[in-house]
């Protein structure tokens, strides 16, 4: 065997949702794209022939692949998120797979609070249907900086390119026209058949007119590290280590994460809420100090000065922009569970590492999810799949960013404080 | 400038703030340790997490009883290194107590009964939060699993009404007999399992690596030839070179032909496997289309 073992990627995984409407081929695309790129393993291809045969299917159906559990199976649906791993030689992957039923949505927020990229299906028949808008809207109001529109079916239209241009048209002017915040998502478009396996992962004939590349190697050429090092720095503390034995009598260290920025030996900073301020003395490994760390480690802080500094704050650097401390917040709501939103009753709002209290004042307006049209709320309120702007007020004062800004700490949950249920996702405005 | 974050580094970055996440929030955690490669990789992240000081978890082995020897031995020897006890919850115990009941005949296996022991060791010492090795590349119930997974008072999941997990925010509250399943090593896939195992040069138990075994032949699969495993008379023994691609129960658990001796030979055959972990090794999954599902349900791991 002369076979070289590949050293560790460089970059991190590529982490796509995907989405669209029932029957618009996305389990389909999915199953063809792993089968194209050889990530499908034998003893799964038998398992998809068999079960295939066992429905009276005259050929194998790549859909069964990611239906994962037996309603899904039974009902020929996609109930939940399902993640799928795989890898090219150029990259590796992971696939949010959101399922496309109207009372899902709450499950293509999931999908997309996570991804560096959507993947949105439509099927060139139909075009632009609601439930596409749907998905851009929710891809945009999660911040997804990257839309890759598979345009599906074209084998249905004679891979005609007017076809194609005018799907392309049409979501491109609804996706400019939504009133949300932040910088406008990069889109790019693909002609193409999930069945046939028309440029997926494989260039195809049948469509002269298009230069473009295949979405796989779109995807694997995706750039979407974020631009960490100038961003203002922010760790959030999860846990204080205290040995207090007797090697390390005396040992503090704040465990936590880099959620955006980088973090310097030395840097003065200060800790929120409370807003008090030391040096970081250490940065600790398990495999040794550091002088400096970068977006998403996870490690310890040792600070220069003993302070009351414990789980849930947040510190930043001094000499850049701090986060904003607010009692009163302005946010945009995605309702993810089957109870309807109350004004004036306490929920847990977690931000951070930081659960506080926190009442819902005000909804302001609903979102039209399928137009991204205001609405004032009517009586039906905030209810699942539901999206609304709305005002908060937190029993503390909480250190912020707007999403906008920096998804990590402008984001946060809102729990029932009784059932600890989670109730809806946060954007703070 | 700093790097990027590499792939293996943001794994591990990824499963150590959920272990923090989890072990601040919940009274009593529990880390299960089988001593098989997944487990090794959560018990040495939970090492980064938390060390210098005392781990601020328990570590269970939920132990069937028909273990591969040469892992028990491994199990002892790691827990021995870093200093940190043991709670061994019993299969044999939950059959002698009568809460389990002995499968019997030729295809028997103690694989199902650990979901009772599992679930009783969780009531009997109060533990609100189970960290397991589980990777969502292993299986398609697996795959729709959550990070934190909610289990209800009779330790069952119900698929369909899981928590949204969003971001990187984890709720992690629980009601009076709920549970938490963690499964902080979720997004990782067997290679990026055996990529980290050479990267942090973590031992693993020897059956990972070829070795000559008396074995014998079931549904095209390899299981060793031990006691554990009552044979019908058509399955002959014989000796071949073979290696473990997972450590479970011997009654269950099967090998494949392997001349793999090193880590590097592992990768370069976990590389290039044309068949999934669990579809070369396991026979309990190759039940029934849903066979993992339907054990998740009632509380496996
Ligand atoms: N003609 C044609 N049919 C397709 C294509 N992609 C998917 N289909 C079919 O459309 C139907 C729905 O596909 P499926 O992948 O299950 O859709 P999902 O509900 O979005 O997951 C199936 O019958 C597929 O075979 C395509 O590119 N061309």
């Amino acid at each position: 065997m002369s076979t070289e073992v590949a050293p560790e990627p460089h970059l991190r995984a590529l982490r796509c949702a995907t989405a669209g409407s029932v029957d618009d081929g996305k389990s389909t695309l999915l199953g063809r794209l792993l089968l194209d790129a050889k990530a499908i393993m034998t003893d799964q291809l038998e398992h998809l022939d068999e079960a295939s045969r066992r429905r009276g299917f005259a050929r194998t159906d790549l859909a069964l692949l990611t239906d994962g559990l037996r309603a899904e199976r039974e009902q020929g649906i996609t109930i939940d998120v399902a993640w799928r791993y795989f890898a090219t030689p150029a990259r590796r992957f992971v696939l949010a797979d959101a399922p496309g039923h109207v009372q899902y949505t709450r499950n293509m927020v999931t999908a997309a609070s996570r991804a560096d990229v959507a993947i949105v299906l439509v099927d060139v028949r139909h075009g632009l249907v609601e439930q596409t808008r749907r998905h851009l809207f929710v891809t945009r109001l999660l911040g997804v900086n990257s839309i890759a529109v598979v345009v599906n079916k074209m084998d249905q239209v004679g891979y005609a390119y007017d076809v194609f241009a005018r799907v392309r048209e049409d979501i491109s002017t609804y996706l400019a026209a939504l009133p949300l915040p932040g910088p406008a998502p990069s889109v790019a478009f693909f002609p193409v058949s999930a069945l046939v396996g028309d440029n997926v992962v494989d260039r195809s004939a049948a469509t002269p007119w298009y230069d473009g590349p295949t979405l796989l190697s779109h995807l694997e050429g995706l750039d979407v590290e974020e631009r960490g090092a100038d961003a203002p720095a922010r760790f959030a503390v999860q846990w204080v280590i205290r040995p207090q034995n007797e090697t390390h009598p005396d040992y503090r260290g704040y465990a936590g994460r880099v959620l955006s920025g980088v973090l310097r030996r030395g840097d003065a900073i200060k800790a929120w809420p409370s807003g008090v301020a030391s040096t970081i003395s250490r940065l600790e490994t398990f495999d040794g100090d550091v002088e400096s760390v970068g977006h998403g480690a996870a490690i310890t802080v040792h600070l220069a000065d003993d302070l009351d500094v414990g789980r849930g704050d947040l510190l930043s650097v001094d000499g850049q922009p701090p986060p904003t401390l607010a009692r009163e917040i302005e946010a945009d709501l995605a309702w993810v569970h089957a109870s309807q939103a109350k004004v004036g009753v306490p929920y847990l709002l977690k931000h951070g590492t930081r659960e506080v209290r926190a009442v819902l004042a005000a909804i302001v307006h609903v979102y039209d999810v399928a137009t991204g049209a205001r609405a004032a709320p009517g009586a039906g309120g905030l209810a699942m799949n539901g999206i609304a702007r709305v005002e908060l007020r937190t029993a503390e004062a909480i250190p912020v960013d707007t999403f906008a800004e920096r998804r990590q700490t402008g984001s946060f949950l809102l729990i029932d404080p009784a059932s600890g249920a989670t109730l809806a996702a946060g954007m703070v405005r | 400038m700093t790097q990027p974050r590499g792939h293996l580094t943001a794994l591990e970055d990824e499963a150590i703030f959920v272990l923090r996440e989890v072990v601040a929030t919940r009274a009593r955690p529990v880390l299960l340790f089988s001593a098989g490669k997944d487990s090794i990789i959560l018990l040495h992240l939970a090492l980064k997490a938390f060390r210098p000081s005392r781990l601020p978890l328990a570590i269970m082995h939920v132990d069937t009883g028909h273990n591969f020897p040469e892992v028990l031995a491994f199990r002892d020897a790691r827990l021995a290194e870093i200093g940190e006890p043991l709670v061994v919850a019993s299969v044999q115990q939950s059959i002698d107590d009568g809460r389990a009941i002995e499968e019997t005949g030729p295809r028997a296996s103690r694989n199902r009964l650990q979901s009772v022991t599992l679930l009783d060791a969780i009531a009997r010492h109060k533990y609100d939060a189970a960290f397991g090795g589980a990777r969502r590349d292993e299986d398609r119930a697996r795959a729709k699993e959550r990070i934190i997974s909610l289990r209800d008072d009779l330790g069952g999941w119900d698929p369909k009404n899981q928590r949204p997990e969003l971001w990187e925010i984890y709720n992690t509250h629980v009601r009076g007999g709920e549970h938490l399943r963690v499964f902080p090593l979720s997004n990782w896939t067997e290679l990026d399992v055996w990529e980290y195992v050479r990267r942090e040069r973590l031992e693993v138990p020897s059956i990972y690596f070829t070795h000559s075994r008396e074995v014998f032949s079931r549904d095209g699969l390899l299981y060793a030839a031990s006691p554990a495993v009552p044979r019908l008379p058509s399955e002959t023994p014989f000796t071949a070179q073979v290696r473990f691609r997972t450590v479970g129960d011997m009654t269950c658990t099967g090998a494949i032909r392997s001349s793999a001796a090193t880590l590097d030979d592992v990768l370069r055959e976990t590389a290039t496997a044309t068949v999934t972990e669990r579809g070369a090794t396991r026979a309990d999954d190759k039940i029934g289309e849903a066979a993992m599902e339907d054990r998740k349900r009632e509380g496996y791991f």
